[in-house]
């Protein structure tokens, strides 16, 4: 498969802080290939290096054959950048919006029109086009905001977060949106640090956690690593005491990794059926009272937690 | 260079959206203005500002009945403490201290004044009178205005005069109450006595101090000092705009546009400065309707204003090279303002700084504003202007490159 992006041991420091370490993978034409991370990752600062935002402390990457470092115009003009902030002007219409952009990347006259036309009904916009970005919702002004960075007609997409902060009817149309526009042949990179997103949009994905990223592939290949190992996930009251229940747990044979997230534990087992009665005997005797359980095959979820003995939501 | 126009319009349509930006730009200038004005009544400026002792030169050549009186009038304990008078001979020299700004005025009475007004026993009434010159200082108009109004007052009372004397010392002579040789003491004694307040048809001719005939209206200067002031915020403001767009995520998105760095800060200075040309375009085309204010030279004018809003956006971005957030360059900008609508000369006459002080206001661009919209005022032109045009260019092409280099290396638009 070809790759539209070569990304070959990318390293930014500021400062003492190392935001990303060496990082190195490939984007194949036509994918969807997810970041999937949580807060703090590195996701937006491998973002920002590839949309050449930020100069690399080191390593280089190529897009569409372009060196992010030497030749960054011209890879600007390839990629389209979604960012996670709103980049918009509100006190613009959408379509003034759409407008400015779409010059910024050099379309003009009826293409320009044209275009802006089409996206504005892609989006979903097309009869509010005229209001001022201020007056919309804060879903309204997310499918702009993904807008701008589609109107170019780019090779490749990055999207970075486009689902925070909203509602899930506005959510479920960006993730729609983000699976049509691969079905017109758009390559998509996609941020997230919801695992669900990932699963449901990802050809292939790449964990980061820390700077690093500690683990790529299709979400099979990923899986596999946890093995044929299951997650039983306990939902446990609020007050109870979970942490003397989770480092009982991680000592426990039968037990592969015990995490706490909120009120919920993951344990990651071989057999799930086989410990669940030894695990509520325990939360008995600790004084933890399990709400409810929920046994789940190995998803990403599983698979992060395996890699870092975190849950991702940590 | 069609990136750099589209977010040089782009920031304009932006900044013409909101209001209270528009208060500031456009109203605030206005009120300060009108409020100034009605505060000082004839638009006082300059050191201007006390109304003792007005100093002013009376060079007396007519020697006559009238003169005599005029010095009289100025002499008077009515007008002391009002005005301090002296006499000199020397027309010249006391020009010279005009355009010195040693004193407010000159008074020039002509030879032949009273004659052309009360025509001596022989000669014949020839109604031409010889005009009054006064000879002003540009940098005093109230003092003027108050000087004027004196001579007014006098000439409309030897008007009234001269037009009842006739009239009555006519009837007089024609009834055989005073013999026609009597008519003449009579009618001087007669139009020394009176008073009037009509508008007199003998005129003060009103030379300023490079000897051009003109009107200088305070008003002429106190405008464009206010504008020039209010262009300060609006250069701030629109600086102030790269680090809200910074905020906002607008300026990272610029940044991975296929656009260079220098093109987007280009454009961000391109929409200062066309926001700045905006605001003062459409103070001085307000003032000229609302106040039937003459500008002067209108290429003057024209080139003038495009300097002084380079030298000022020059600032703009250095406030914003400089600051954190939007809200310092605020604080910074408001202060600057006031700085330099102080120092620049928005208040009170340059004139009247010591000499260091002129100089050091002249990092403001609105001393060189100033000095150019006065050239104007008084009557010059755009081959008056190179100085202040100059220096208002050099301005802003420094603070530009000192700007764009704190702005990289503060990674302000790419890290």
């Amino acid at each position: 498969m070809n790759s539209i992006a070569q990304i070959s041991h990318l390293v930014k420091n500021y400062g003492e802080v190392k935001a990303v370490q060496d990082i190195s993978f490939d984007i194949h034409e036509g994918e969807i290939f997810s970041l999937l991370g949580p807060n703090g990752a590195g996701k937006t600062t491998t973002i920002s290096m590839l949309s050449t935002l930020y100069t690399p402390t080191s390593g280089d990457a190529t897009i569409g054959g372009h060196s992010i470092t030497k030749e960054p115009m011209a890879v600007r003009g390839i990629i389209g950048v979604v960012p996670q902030e709103l980049a918009l002007y509100d006190d613009l219409s959408a379509r003034e919006n759409l407008n400015f952009w779409g010059n910024m990347y050099g379309l003009t006259g009826k293409t320009l029109k044209a275009r802006v036309d089409e996206v504005l009904e892609q989006i979903g916009l097309a009869d509010k086009a005229n209001m001022r970005v201020k007056t919309y919702s804060g879903g309204m002004k997310r499918r702009v905001n993904i807008g701008v960075g589609l109107l170019h007609k780019p090779r490749l997409l990055f999207m970075d977060e486009p689902t925070v902060g909203i509602d899930p009817q506005s959510r479920r149309a960006i993730l729609d949106s983000v699976k049509d526009l691969n079905i017109e042949g758009m390559t998509v990179l996609y941020t997230t640090h919801y695992m669900e997103e990932a699963q449901e949009l990802s050809d292939r994905v790449g964990i980061i956690d820390h700077g690093k990223l500690i683990a790529i592939g299709t979400q099979a290949e990923l899986t596999r690593q946890v093995g044929e190992m299951d997650t039983l996930r306990l939902h446990v009251g609020e007050t109870d005491p979970i942490e003397t229940l989770v480092k009982a747990l991680q000592s426990m044979r039968g037990i592969k990794k015990a995490d706490q997230s909120d009120h919920t534990i993951d344990i990651i087992t071989a057999s799930a059926e086989e410990i669940l009665a030894p695990v509520i005997i325990k939360a008995n005797e600790i004084g933890v009272k399990i709400r409810s359980v929920d046994i789940q095959e190995p998803d990403l979820e599983s698979v992060f937690l395996h890699l870092t003995g975190r849950a991702l939501r940590d | 260079m069609k990136k750099i126009f589209l977010i040089g319009f782009k920031d304009l349509k932006l900044m013409f959206r909101d209001k209270a930006a528009l208060i500031l730009m456009l109203v605030a200038p206005f009120a300060l203005t009108i409020g100034l004005g009605l505060a000082t009544g004839q638009m006082n400026m300059g050191s201007d500002s006390g109304i003792s002792d007005i100093p002013l030169i009376i060079v007396n050549q007519d020697g006559g009945q009238l003169g005599d009186a005029l010095v009289n009038v100025f002499e008077s304990d009515e007008l002391e403490g009002l005005v301090a008078p002296t006499l000199m001979d020397d027309y010249a020299a006391a020009q010279k201290e005009v355009d010195e700004d040693n004193t407010a005025a000159v008074l020039l009475i002509p030879a032949g004044f009273s004659d052309s007004i009360i025509p001596q026993e022989g000669q014949a009434y020839t109604n031409e009178p010889i005009d009054l010159v006064l000879y002003t200082n540009p940098l005093a108009p109230t003092s003027v205005s108050i000087i004027r109004s004196i001579v007014d007052s006098f000439l409309s009372q030897v008007e009234t005069a001269k037009t009842g004397g006739t009239v009555i010392i006519g009837q007089m002579v024609t009834s055989g109450l005073i013999a026609p040789e009597q008519a003449q003491a009579a009618g001087e004694a007669y139009g020394l006595s009176q008073t009037g307040g009509q508008d007199s048809s003998i005129a003060i001719k009103s030379l300023t101090g490079e000897g051009e005939e003109s009107e200088v209206n305070a008003l002429a200067i106190l405008a464009p000092g206010m504008a020039l002031m209010f262009l300060m915020y609006t250069v701030s403001n629109g600086g102030r705009s790269l680090l809200v767009e910074r905020n906002h995520g607008t300026l990272a998105r610029l940044a991975v546009s296929p656009s260079r760095i220098g093109e987007v800060l280009a454009g961000k200075m391109f929409g200062i400065f066309l926001t700045g040309v905006a605001q003062m375009a459409i103070l001085i085309v307000a003032s000229s309707l609302l106040y039937k204010l003459h500008w002067g030279d209108p290429l003057g004018m024209a080139a003038l204003i495009l300097a002084a809003v380079i030298g000022a956006t020059g600032w703009g971005m250095l406030l914003c090279a400089i600051a954190n957030t939007p809200g310092q360059v605020s604080s910074i900008g408001s202060a600057l303002m006031l700085i330099f609508g102080i120092l620049g000369g928005s208040f009170f006459s340059l004139s009247y700084l010591p000499d260091w002080a002129q100089w050091v206001a002249h990092i403001s661009p609105n001393a060189w504003g100033m000095d150019g919209f006065t050239t104007l005022a008084l009557g010059g032109d755009i081959t008056n202007l190179g100085k202040p045009i100059l220096g208002l260019l050099v301005m802003g092409a420094v603070l530009f490159g000192i700007s764009t280099l704190l702005i990289n290396r503060r990674g302000i638009v790419r890290a």
